[in-house]
């Protein structure tokens, strides 16, 4: 309230608000008053089919699995990149960022026809039993590859930060590498792991453009939430279309505002 | 009071075979271009507590830090209590350090931190209670067991990180700066704790400074660094009163330095000529004279004694010391006198006043030894 | 308690905080493969496999009866040769961008949304950055994290609500009909979609900036004078001109790459470049489907270039405005 000596406070706050009602609210607006429109019993009956039951545990579940492998993969990148020098490395930093910049599409068709028997990858595979094409683990494989930036662009800054002198305490209190990891290293990472979990296990969720290509979108087998609404609209049936997306939406939110306690926690503690 | 329980007990150490010693022989340590240490040997004598005072870059952490084994020597060994640890990993020396900035696990609480140590060695649990209460009630954090390190003041952490770092029974305890980090009053306090705390646990303690006050109050014995050399060791006392050279001098708190010549037996400064046996060449040759502001005197009357005439410029006189601000007739060199309070009110000097300087104690030095007159 | 036999001088020579050699190699390595496998290899795949087609179909027509060719036509450059091969892929490569119609809709159609779109969300940042940054009013942090609102709804779910409100049975709908305007289907639809899915990007990189920069140089400006469109052109711009162009640039590769919400709006009727893939794909034409994937996939790495480049720029200068910041407030 002190700084009211620049100009432009009524406008830039006018606008901004104008847009985000027209652009956000509006549409959500649209989709609440859709459902609101239903009867309970219509909701109900539209949002948890049999099909659309085992689409959400899909989604969810594979989303979960996808950020935790994220968490592994992510933690382990990040430390290497942090803490090792090897030839390339800028480089391979680089790479980190391309699922941000991919287009999903783009990545959806390389995976697909990279993991094909006939594929670079699939030819190696498949013999082995591992089908990722058209299957659960096809959905699991692209949804790693879209959440892993998350992670490990939340952990490396963190990681970085470190003061070296805890370790080399830890160490002269005799403990071994080993434990100094487990015990002051990890713990120190803790909260960046969780929020680099939380933004890939978002993002996975709403994911749609690259999994479509790969899942093979079976009803009851490999159709994740976003294809089912997908194919609700597509059919026409707009009630039942928002029903699945409400869901989709309302598991979502309470990511965000998971990520948000889980933020306020964390700089609380280690602030 | 306190002072004196430490004095008997620096005497009975001195009785004792050094046992628990720390010993350092010729070691040298260099940062790409940078001698960091140049063959340093260094023997700290069991159970007492020993200040490595020298300015920033003077090698002083780096040698702390080959002491606990944090960085290794080019060359040289360290030895505990007469056994090779040279080559041993810092977690198998059994030391405790406490860093300049604690390095207190943020995610620990103050309980958790100060048991770490005896958690990764597997002590059994109502051992590592009894012994971190035992700390606690030690640093008397008693309360506090349950805060995180965000939640408490620097004193705190600073005394967490010696609890912690007690926790494991160290052989030995280093501490670097530590009182760096913490504003004026704290610090006052902390000193005088830590030398307490010592004469309690009696452990063999280094500890690194830069403030020469702080080394003199804490410390039994005080090592001077400078550009990875040791310049001096030996007690506050020893150390101030006799300063082994210019370096030592200089750095030992406030000096008048002027630069004179010595000739035929005598020094000269401006006006003033002292007697100077030890250089009896004729054969003139440049030379520093160091006067302490607390060993000049202020005289209304030249009574034969060498002298300086000087002009009163400034005097602060708050406290118990007053500073004197003079400046000397003919080549006008500023000069400080500190004069007790007592004999400050005795002469009852007034500014622009005309006065005569006459030095109690002067050093020359010549090629950077010292040699006393008066 | 020590066994002095026991020597750790290797250890301690290499640091505390490393691992052992084995270890720490072993680490990288697998690094190394995971980013291989998960991102680098599809990279090189997606150009392989939009040349590959018409390399294939040259060695196909050469393949058997390279001899007879030759000597029919007595002519080197239809010989079996790789120059050719190559040639032919990108004659291959070059027919399926621009002589298929669709694609080449599909490709203007991108070239004109995702600006429109980018334009659009930088009026936004800036001014909810201006809003957020330079003044202090109640409900400021609500409006901080309804900025990141669209990143928790999913691109489908975002075209949905576009379907609800401008759809036939929409809201909008039968007023949109009875003066023959149509959003879904074309470009409108299409521009609002990608605005929708991208509009956090460049406020999200702005506030930050504008925050370490402060407001000080304004005042002192507003102070000298200047009116509000002074300040903004003169040390507003010039001060967030790498963070602009880094959420400009992050906003850009999301608009050309989204599909779902313009999936949703154009129901096939109007082909991005992302759709267009899709479409490909469906036709099973794949040379054609990574054809378009190669350009996508440049501009991606273009992006990632700029974005390593600009990162470096603005942690420079946000380290900067920190360092300003110390003696005003000593």
């Amino acid at each position: 309230m002190t700084r009211r000596v620049l100009p432009g406070f009524g406008l830039s706050l006018s606008f901004t608000l104008t847009y985000l009602t027209l652009l956000v609210f509006l549409p959500l607006l649209a989709c609440v008053a859709q459902v609101v429109s239903l009867t309970w019993s219509e909701f109900w009956s539209a949002a948890w089919t049999v099909r659309a039951q085992s689409a959400y545990a899909l989604t969810f579940g594979a989303s979960l699995i996808a950020a935790m492998i994220d968490v592994v993969l992510g933690l382990l990148i990040a430390w290497v990149l942090v803490r090792y020098e090897f030839p390339f490395k800028r480089f391979f930093d680089s790479l980190i960022d391309l699922p941000f910049a991919l287009p999903t599409s783009v990545a959806g068709l390389v995976y697909s026809s990279l993991y094909v028997q006939s594929g670079w990858l699939g030819q190696f595979l498949v013999p082995l039993g591992i089908e990722a094409v058209y299957t659960r683990l096809a959905i699991v494989l692209m949804l790693v590859f879209i959440g892993l930036p998350f992670v490990v662009r939340t952990i490396q800054p963190v990681l970085e930060s470190l003061e070296g002198e805890t370790e080399e305490a830890a160490a002269l209190l005799g403990a071994t590498r080993l434990q100094t990891f487990l015990r002051v290293i990890f713990p120190a990472l803790l909260p960046a792991i969780i929020t680099g979990f939380a933004l890939a296990f978002a993002r996975a969720i709403g994911e749609y453009g690259s999994v479509v290509f790969v899942s093979g979108n079976i009803p009851m087998q490999t159709e994740i939430a976003p294809v089912l609404i997908v194919a609700r609209l597509e059919e026409g049936q707009y009630a039942e279309a928002t029903s699945v997306a409400t869901i989709l939406l309302v598991g979502s939110f309470s990511m965000l505002v998971f990520i948000n306690l889980l933020e306020r926690w964390s700089k609380r503690h280690y602030a | 009071m306190l002072r004196q329980t430490s004095e008997q007990f620096s005497e009975q150490v001195n009785l004792q075979d050094f046992a628990m010693s720390i010993s350092i022989q010729n070691i040298s340590k260099t940062f790409g271009n940078f001698k960091a240490l140049d063959n340093v040997s260094l023997h700290v004598p069991n159970g007492s507590l020993v200040a490595l005072l020298g300015p920033s870059g003077s090698g002083k952490t780096t040698l702390l830090r080959i002491i606990a084994g944090l960085e290794s020597a080019e060359s040289g060994n360290v030895e505990y209590h007469g056994e090779d640890v040279t080559h041993r990993a810092a977690g198998e020396r059994n030391v405790g350090f406490v860093f300049q900035h604690y390095a207190l696990f943020r995610h620990m609480n103050v309980f958790e931190n100060i048991a770490f140590g005896m958690r990764v060695r597997k002590r059994a649990k109502e051992e590592i209670t009894k012994r971190v209460r035992e700390l606690l009630s030690l640093v008397r954090l008693e309360n506090l067991e349950r805060r995180y390190p965000s939640q408490l003041s620097g004193g705190q952490r600073q005394r967490v990180a010696l609890a912690r770092a007690l926790a494991i029974e160290p052989k030995v305890l280093l501490l670097d700066e530590p009182f760096g980090a913490l504003d004026a009053k704290v610090r006052q306090e902390l000193r005088q704790w830590l030398r307490r705390l010592h004469d309690e646990i009696h452990t063999t303690s280094v500890f690194v400074t830069h403030d020469q006050e702080e080394a003199f109050e804490v410390a039994d014995e005080v090592v001077v660094m400078n550009k990875g050399r040791i310049e001096q060791v030996g007690s506050p006392q020893e150390v101030f009163d006799h300063p082994a050279n210019t370096f030592v001098m200089d750095f030992l708190g406030n000096v008048n330095v002027f630069h004179g010549r010595v000739q035929a037996g005598f020094a000269h400064l401006g006006s003033l000529a002292l007697d100077y046996p030890e250089y009896p060449h004729d054969q003139s040759s440049p030379a520093v004279v160091y006067m302490r502001p607390h060993e000049l005197d202020i005289e209304r009357l030249s009574n034969g004694r060498p002298h300086l005439a000087a002009e009163i410029v400034r005097i602060q006189a708050a406290g118990a010391v007053a500073r004197i601000g003079l400046q000397t007739a003919g080549d006008n060199l500023a000069i400080q006198v500190d004069l007790s309070a007592s004999r400050f009110a005795e002469l009852g000097l007034k500014n622009g006043e005309k006065v005569f300087i006459a030095p109690k104690r002067v050093r020359v030095f010549v090629d950077r030894s010292p040699e006393y007159v008066i | 308690m020590h066994s002095p036999s026991k020597p750790s001088g290797e250890s301690l020579r290499r640091g505390l905080r490393e691992e052992p050699g084995w270890v720490k190699w072993t680490l990288i390595l697998i690094a190394v493969s995971i980013v291989s496998v998960l991102i680098l290899i599809p990279v090189i795949h997606v150009f392989y496999s939009a040349i590959a087609p018409g390399v294939e179909d040259y060695w196909y027509e050469h393949g058997g009866d390279v001899a007879t060719e030759s000597g029919a036509t007595g002519s080197a450059s239809s010989d079996g040769n790789w120059f050719g091969a190559l040639r032919q892929g990108f004659s291959a490569y070059y027919d399926n961008l621009f002589l298929d119609v669709k694609t080449r809709q599909s490709i203007v159609r991108t070239l004109i949304v995702a600006p429109s779109a980018v334009l659009l969300n930088i009026v936004f940042g800036i001014a909810a950055a201006w809003a957020v940054t330079r003044f202090r009013f109640p409900g400021r942090t609500v409006l901080i994290s309804l900025i990141d609102l669209p990143f928790a709804i999913s691109p489908v779910v975002a075209g949905l609500m576009l379907v609800l409100i401008f759809g036939a049975q929409g809201y909008f709908g039968e007023w949109l009909q009875e003066h023959n305007m149509q959003v879904l289907f074309g470009l409108p639809g299409l521009i609002l979609a990608t605005t929708f899915v991208t509009l956090p990007f460049v406020a999200r990189e702005l506030i930050p900036v504008m925050e370490a920069i402060g407001s000080d140089e304004e005042v002192a400006a507003v102070s000298l004078g200047a009116n509000g469109w002074q300040v903004f052109w003169h040390i507003t711009i010039p001060n967030i001109k790498w963070g602009l162009l880094y959420g400009v640039i992050l906003c850009n590769a999301r608009a050309m790459g989204e599909f779902g919400a313009v999936y949703v709006v154009s129901a096939n009727r109007a082909d991005t470049m992302p759709l267009r893939i899709n479409q490909l794909f469906m036709e099973s034409n794949d040379a054609g489907s990574f054809a378009v994937a190669s350009v996508l996939t440049s501009l991606a790495l273009v992006s990632l270039l700029a974005k390593v480049i600009l990162e470096r720029k603005t942690r420079k200068q946000m380290a900067e405005a920190a360092r300003m910041e110390i003696p005003a407030e000593v």
